[in-house]
Parts: structure tokens; sequence; C-alpha cells
């Protein structure tokens, strides 16, 4: 029945639309606001399924494509397509929207409407970098996400709103024009802005190691990886529940998308040449970084250094293929390792949206993200406290959940890279499970410290319900992976063989 | 030529301006001071009756008359349309803040528009002479609209300023023009762009007149290093004036660049370019980087429009057809968010209060989400963040310079930008982040709510589907 429809459009310019008709007309009435938001976003949601429903994993090339000129004197494409990589992340996009929605409901009580407006507005926005085959289209979105993100961390956000959302617009926005220059050089070299065009496009051993260190910039500043992170905690710790769970579930992801969609197949040979460059960088953000989360006080700004060290697992994972390509004869290996990245991409969606939502459960309560503010939270939340403690396991990546699957993929896969590489990325999971475990043992468990945590209302059915359907998915995912890695399969080993092929 | 012969048709258009011109001048002398809303309405159905004459007679075809000195083509018109659009937006957004400082005259409008026909006889001048005589004629206005607010001492300071630079520029450009007529004997571009082509010449002269013609353009343009009188004349002179001052003129000024380098010395296209590249680089250094120290919001736009500058001489310097309908599309872009960004200053202002300050801004998503918004949109459009005109045509600009292979400039170009990025996003926080000092809006006339309106959401519109512009643009060339 969704064969003819163009399916992809409806799911970019629906939320926009939306997002444009609650700042019309719910601008007075905030719970009018919040019921039109959430129609618009589940309908949006229900609307992305049947591209799950009617995705053909056999297939490595694009599927539902729509291809237009869009400002033809720029030879710049109106070009949407999805394969095995994007499409699940469209799913995270739409499903985290109602989420966000949905936490957000009582929360947000001034300028309700804008809220709303800004983050379906983002969604569409958000979509549509995901699923756009167009460079300068990509770029369009990529950068146009900026503007939402930036109002929601400053209108809603903490005390130094300001500074930290100056700082992730101007660290994110002078990461991308690098990635700008880069396409439009491509684009005198290709003829056009098509992505696939480029992905065909031989590049000399110079100009793609230049090329590579452009979309590295764009793209390490978004993931974010060691040393340019340090814009993530500050908004993280800033931003409202809503704009954190963005942030973390989609915004880092289109780092490691592009990386993917960009990096890997337009410049395999400077991929193959940086390789343990990219992996030292992977590695210091694995182990570094959560050693950073260990001692931070705030609860949120530990997610947030989690958040970086679980993407380091990311990048290792993209670029630990090209030292296994090295070594062995099969592709088996290098695949492992790319769908290790990529579900662990999807796992950490649901694992860090999770976690945030947590602290802005208790934060709702309490108004504090300090450790040292709360301290048996069980004793009158257990309900929640059984939540927490399920989702800690899962960022700890305890086998069943989802955030097993992928780390123990790119270890698994970076085994037979190299042994060292996997014995610290191994090692360093210890790290991660003192960090999660000892957070979790300061704030939910021991004694009733202070007299308002024993005042905690445990949670409510709005927090339930966003609470199981989070449960839900990182159990299933982690104990029954296969749909999703069945869906990636047939275009992950397609840009295995690509990338395995030289292009000088 | 005899009389018979003379065809007056190719220029219509100015005839008519002038026309209206003069006769509303008559009329408003026997008016009484307070109807000047009727001069108004005439000079916006002056402009009217002008731009539908322009339209009228409008075709990409180049057609020269009067000997070659006139030029009419495809470029021409455009740019005409789009001046005398943006005059007539500039007046609708002008006129409720000379009324509140009791310097609602005639003669701003009769000043605009004369003004206005000095830019229509740039644009069209294909002849060294013409084309003085059509600056000449736009400056004097100016320098007089500047000092119309004559109590004011800042303004009095600001037209003094602007014209004595103003006329040392002018002074240097016909300096420039004298030499190049000296070498080459003729004041027709077109023989002129022969003559340099023909490599006859001694080079050095050519130089010379090359070098002192760019000077005096790049002087009324606005750029770095000969910036320093914008900021004063921008921010000293009434905000109503300045949005004259700021969109139209850069077109006018646009048409000159292209008419004398990017087609009479095109034979000199690697040595402008090295000229051109230094002042674009030094434009997009100080345009932007100085705009952050500033706390005015009206000087921060100029500021920012001298940065704007540097875009446009980027498209102008890669001397391809791309790079000039770059540069044409990027003035157009620029022409209408200065627009915007100067008329919300004229909107917040009200009898006694000057909105210009960043401060003024404070919570104006309190005080009107929709205003608000459309500053929004205008802020974005002018750091070139998608979804807006800006981008678009930043993306042209830096296709232009990619193109000629100069990497390394987009490469500044737009590290510069992310530094302006920061200013803009200042503004925004005022308007956003922060609570209102004042509450209410001033009450506003229809026209210029509608105007304001449509040229936010004409950026947007544009900036999600600028296909038409471009394409327009393009094919001028």
């Amino acid at each position: 029945m969704f064969a003819h429809w163009p399916l992809l459009s409806l799911l970019v310019w629906l939320p926009i639309l939306a997002g444009a008709l609650v700042l019309l007309f719910a601008s007075r009435s905030a719970q009018t606001a919040r019921v039109m938001s959430l129609i618009a976003s589940l309908g949006i949601f229900l609307l992305s399924l049947p591209l799950a429903f009617g995705f053909d994993p056999s297939q490595s090339a694009m599927q539902f494509v729509e291809r237009y000129p869009w400002v033809p004197s720029f030879k710049v494409e109106y070009f949407l397509g999805v394969d095995g990589i994007s499409m699940p992340l469209i799913l995270l996009t739409s499903f985290t929207t109602v989420l966000v929605v949905l936490a957000g409901w009582e929360v947000i009580e001034e300028k309700t409407a804008q809220y709303m407006a800004a983050f379906l507005i983002m969604e569409g926005m958000m979509i549509a970098t995901f699923a756009a085959l167009d460079a300068v289209m990509f770029y369009f979105f990529f950068e146009a996400m900026l503007i939402p993100m930036y109002l929601v961390i400053g209108i809603w956000g903490g005390p130094r709103r300001v500074y930290a959302t100056l700082k992730f617009f101007l660290y994110t926005f002078f990461g991308s024009v690098f990635m700008l220059i880069a396409l439009i050089y491509m684009y005198f070299q290709a003829g056009s802005f098509s992505i696939l065009d480029f992905h065909k496009l031989p590049l000399g051993m110079t100009e793609q190691i230049l090329i590579f260190f452009a979309f590295l910039i764009a793209f390490a500043v978004k993931i974010p990886m060691w040393p340019v992170h340090t814009w993530l905690p500050d908004a993280h710790v800033e931003a409202p529940t809503g704009g954190s769970v963005i942030l973390a579930a989609i915004m880092l992801k289109m780092g490691g998308y592009g990386l993917i969609r960009f990096s890997l197949p337009i410049t395999p040979d400077a991929s193959h040449v940086l390789d343990s460059f990219m992996i030292f960088l992977s590695l210091v953000a694995i182990v570094y970084i959560g050693f950073v989360a260990l001692v931070q006080s705030d609860m949120k700004k530990l997610v947030a250094y989690s958040s970086i060290s679980h993407m380091g697992f990311v990048t290792l994972g993209m670029f630990v293929v090209f030292m296994i390509m090295a070594n062995s004869v099969g592709q088996g290996g290098a695949s492992l390792a790319l769908e290790g990245a990529m579900i662990q991409m999807v796992s950490h969606g649901f694992i860090s949206a999770a976690m945030f939502l947590a602290i802005g459960v208790m934060y709702d309560r309490l108004h504090s993200r300090e450790i040292s503010a709360y301290g048996g939270v069980v004793n009158s939340m257990p309900i929640f406290a059984g939540f927490v403690v399920l989702f800690a396991m899962a960022n700890v990546g305890l086998p069943g959940t989802s955030g097993f699957v992928g780390e123990f993929m790119v270890i698994l896969a970076s085994y037979k890279a190299n042994f060292w590489i996997a014995l610290i990325a191994a090692l360093t999971l210890i790290v991660g499970a003192a960090y999660t475990l000892w957070m979790v043992k300061r704030v939910i468990f021991g004694e009733v410290r202070h007299a308002e945590v024993q005042g905690m209302s445990d949670l409510s059915a709005r927090e339930t319900l966003i609470m199981v359907s989070l449960a839900i998915l990182v159990i299933g995912l982690g104990v029954w992976p296969d749909p999703l890695a069945h869906v990636m399969h047939a275009t992950i080993d397609n840009l295995v063989q690509h990338i395995a092929q030289s292009k000088l | 030529m005899t009389l018979e012969a003379l065809n007056l048709m190719p220029i219509l258009p100015e005839i008519i301006l002038l026309t209206l011109a003069c006769a509303i001048l008559l009329i408003d002398a026997f008016m009484r001071p307070g109807s000047r809303d009727t001069t108004y309405w005439l000079t916006q159905l002056s402009l009217a009756l002008t731009f539908v004459a322009v339209l009228n007679g409008m075709s990409m075809d180049q057609r020269l008359s009067f000997d070659g000195s006139v030029i009419n083509d495809g470029l021409s018109d455009l740019m005409k349309l789009a001046m005398i659009l943006l005059t007539g937006m500039a007046f609708a957004l002008a006129r409720s803040y000379l009324k509140e400082r009791d310097i609602h005259k005639g003669e701003f409008y009769i000043l605009g528009l004369f003004g206005l026909l000095g830019m229509m006889i740039m644009v069209s001048s294909y002849s060294l002479l013409l084309i003085y005589l059509g600056l000449e004629l736009m400056s004097l206005a100016m320098y007089a609209m500047v000092a119309i607010h004559r109590d004011d001492i800042r303004a009095s300071e600001a037209a003094m300023k602007y014209f004595v630079l103003g006329a040392l520029a002018s002074g240097l450009l016909l300096y420039g023009m004298s030499l190049l007529y000296g070498i080459t004997g003729s004041l027709d571009i077109a023989v002129i762009r022969q003559a340099v082509l023909g490599g006859e010449i001694p080079k050095l002269a050519l130089l010379m007149a090359m070098l002192f013609m760019l000077t005096g353009l790049v002087f009324k343009l606005g750029a770095a290093p000969f910036h320093m009188w914008l900021p004063d004349v921008y921010d000293g002179a009434p905000t109503a004036v300045t949005l004259y001052l700021a969109a139209a003129p850069k077109i006018a000024a646009l048409a000159l660049l292209l008419r004398l380098f990017g087609d009479g010395l095109a034979g000199l296209l690697p040595d402008w370019q090295m000229l051109m590249i230094v002042f674009a680089v030094a434009s997009l250094f100080v345009g932007n980087v100085i705009a952050i120290a500033q706390t005015s919001f009206k000087r921060m736009l100029a500021y920012s429009t001298v940065s704007h500058v540097g875009f446009i001489l980027l498209g102008v310097l890669s001397g391809t057809a791309d790079g000039f309908s770059a540069a044409l599309f990027y003035t157009l872009a620029y022409g209408l968010m200065s627009l915007g960004g100067f008329g919300i200053i004229t909107y917040l202002s009200s009898r006694g209060i000057e909105a210009d300050q960043l401060d003024d801004l404070k919570g104006l998503n309190d005080r009107s989400p929709w205003m608000a918004f459309i500053l929004l949109v205008l802020m974005f459009s002018m750091a070139g963040i998608p979804f807006t005109l800006g981008f678009w045509a930043k993306l042209a600009v830096l296709q232009a310079v990619v193109q000629i292979d100069l990497v390394w400039l987009a490469v500044y170009a737009v590290v510069m930008s992310v530094i302006g990025a920061f200013y803009y996003l200042r503004v925004l926080k005022m308007a956003y982040f922060d609570k209102p000092v004042v509450m209410g809006m001033p009450s506003r006339t229809f026209d210029m709510r509608w105007v304001l309106n449509g040229t936010g959401i004409a950026v947007l519109v544009l900036g999600l589907y600028p296909a038409g512009l471009v394409a327009l643009c393009a094919q001028v060339f």
C-alpha cells in the first residue's frame, strides 16, 4: 500500500509542517501544543514503520528513492533514499521524538509550543540528513539542525545555557564548513553532488587525505571523538532532558553515519593509511574518557562522558576494518566490525536516551543532577530503581542487553586485527562497569541521606510508559539482534567490498 | 544623429522616473507639512510605474543605444528591478521612523528617487562618462539623505565624513578613468575592452588606471581597507537612511565592477584578481572580527556589511560567468537581508526610543514571537546557515572560488564566516534567551508590517527553493 507513496519526503516534511502548525495554532495553550505534538510524532512514527516492513534486506542498493532537480543551476538535487545503514537510524529518530514529546509533557511549562515545535522540526531535519543522497542536501539538513538545538539548549537549558549552546553551535559549525569545501571540490571532479557518484570518484592519495580530514573534522566533532569532545558534556549538562536525549540518541549518530557514508567509501585509501591514527583516537576515547567519567559528580556529565566512550567503540569498529582486511583473507571479520559499529550506534541510541530520561525523572523531582544530592532512591522509587538498574546494566554491556551485542562484535572483530587493540578495548569494559555501577550505587542504593529523597514519588503512568518501551527495546535487541543485523547485512557487505578496492 | 533617429525607448524607465520625481518635487512643495503621506504614496506609485516599465522592456539580449554608451541587457534589467523593489521596501520601512523623529519630509523620498535614478543609470551605462554621472547623481543624493536630520550632531558628522571620503573616492575613480581614456583613446567600454585585449598599450599605465579605478570603486563598496567610513556613516545616519544606503546602492556598485572589470578590463584579469583577493581577505577579516566587539546592533550590521562585501568580491574576482552570477546572487540576497536587519531597528524604534543597541533586542521572543522569528531567519541567513537564502548565496560564491582552484581562499572564507556566526548568534541570544526589559511592541502601519514580514518570509522561502532566482542570476551572464 505504501509502495507508491513518497514515504521519505513525507517523513521529512510532515514533522516540519507539524512543527509550524504547532507554532501557529498552539502558542496560547500549552495543552493543545502537547496533544498536537504527540499526535504528530506518533503519526510520523507509525508512518516510518512501512519503511522497515517495505524494506528489502537482500538488496544493497538504495530503496524508496526519490530524485528530482532542486537547484539545477548548482546541480543540486532533491535526492532521498535509504539502505540498511540509514533505515534503522530513521526509525530510531522517529521513535525517539515520541519519547521526547512525552518526556517534556508536564515538565516544560514555559513556551511549550515552541519547545514541541523545535523537536518536531528537528525530527524532520534529522530524518532528511539520514535519507539525503545528495551531498548539498545532506549538508543543508546537517547544518540546519543546529538552529532548533541552539534554541532548545538556550531557552530551556540550565544556568550556564548560553555558554553551552554557543559552544555547541560554533564547535559543530566550525567542523562542518570544511566538509562543505570538500563537497564542492568533489563536485567539480564528479560533475554532480550525488553521494553515490562521489563513492565511485577516483581520487589521488593527497586529495583523499585532505578530503578525509575535512570530513573527519566535521564528523569527529559531532560523534564526538577525543580531543574535540569538550562541547558535549557542557551541552548535555545544560540542555533540558529532551535536548540531551536527542543529542545523545540521534545527533551523535550523525557523526558515525557520516563516517560510514562519506569517509569510508569516498576516501578508502586515506582511511586505510590513517587507520591506526583513528584507532588510536578511538582507544583514547574509550579508555581515557572512561576514566574521566569515573570522577564526575554530575550525573548528566557522567552519562555524557560515557557516551563519548561508547561512541569510541563505533569509530573503533569502523577503522579496525582496514586492519582486518590486511590480515585475513575473508571479509567476514570486516563486516562483523562494521555491523558491530552500527548496532552499537542503535543500541547506544536507546541506552543513552534511557539514561538521560532517567536522570530527567529524578531532576524533575529534586531539581539537582548532583550524585551527592541523592542516595537511597530505591526506598522511595522502587519501580524506577528497577529500570535504572536495567539501563545501567545495558550501559555496562551486560549480555542479554543491547549494549552487549555491539561491543562484543567490535571487540571480537578487533581481535582479528590485533590482539592488543582487542585487549585494551575489552579491559575498559571494566571501567565502564565501574563508573556506571558506582553511580547507581551512590544514587539508587545506600541510605537515604537527604530528607527530600524520601519524598520522591515513584514513576507516573507517563514515565512508566517511556521506561517500559525503552526497556523492551534494550532487552529485545540484546536477546535477538538478528533482525537488525539482517537489515544491514547486504549493505555492509557491499560497503566492505567497495572499500576493499583501492581508488588509486 | 537627427532627432527623428533618436530612440528614447531604451531609457524609458529612467525618463519615467525622472519625470515623476520632478512632478513629486513640485507637488510636495505645495503641500501642507502634515500631508507627507501623500508624497509617500506618490513615490511608491512612481516606483511601481518604473518597475512596470523595466519589466515591460525586459529581455536577455544585449541592446546598445546612444552610440554604444547605454547598455540594456538581462543584467541591467534584473538589477533595476531589484533596486526599485528594494528602494520601495526601504521607503515603507522608513516612513514611521521618520515621522516619529519629525524628519518626515518630502525631500527624503525625492532624494531617494534621484539616487535610484543615478543607480539605474549606473547599471545601464557602457561608457566611462555615463558611469561617472550616474555614480555622482547617486552619491550626491545619498550625502544629502544622511544629513537630513540636520539637528543631529552624529548624523551631520556622518554626512560630512561620507561626503569628504566619497568625494575622494570619486576623485580616484575619475583619475583612473582619465588615465584609461588617455591610453585607449575612448570612453566606450567595448572599445576599451578590445584595446586592452589587443595588448598593444603600455601595461604600466594600464595597471595604474586599473588600480585607481578599483580603489575608487572598492571605496564606494566599503571593502577593507577602505571601509573606515562605512560603520560611522551607517551608524550615524538615521536608520531610515541606512536602510536605503545599505541595500540598493550595493547592487549598482556591483554593476560597475562587472562592467568595468569583468567586461572592460577583462584582459587584466590576473592583475585585478590579485588585488581583489587582498580586498576580499581583508574585508572578511575586518568585517567579522570587529563586529564581535560591537554593542550596537546597527554598527554590528554595518561591520557585517563589510564582510558581505568581501563575499561579493570573492564572486567577482573569479572572473568566470559562474562567479559573476554568484556575486549577483549574493548581492541580491544581501540586499534583502540587510533591508530586513535595519528594518527591524526601524520597526522596534518608537518615538524617543532608538532600538539600535543589542540590548534593545532583549526578550524579543517574549514581546513578539513572530518578530523574533523574522530576526532569527535574517540572522541565520546572514551567517549562511541552511534553510535560509544566505546559505545558497555563500554556496554559490564558494563554488565559484573553488572552481578557479583557490581552495585556500574558500577555506579562509568559511573559517571567517564561523567567526561571524558568533555575533549573529549573540543577537539571537538577546532575542531568545534573555528576559525583556520593556514589554509590548510599537504599533506599525500595515505597509511596514507587510514589507518586514515579506522580507523574512522571502529569505526563508528562497532558502528552501532558490532555483528560480539562481537560474535568473545565471541566465543574465
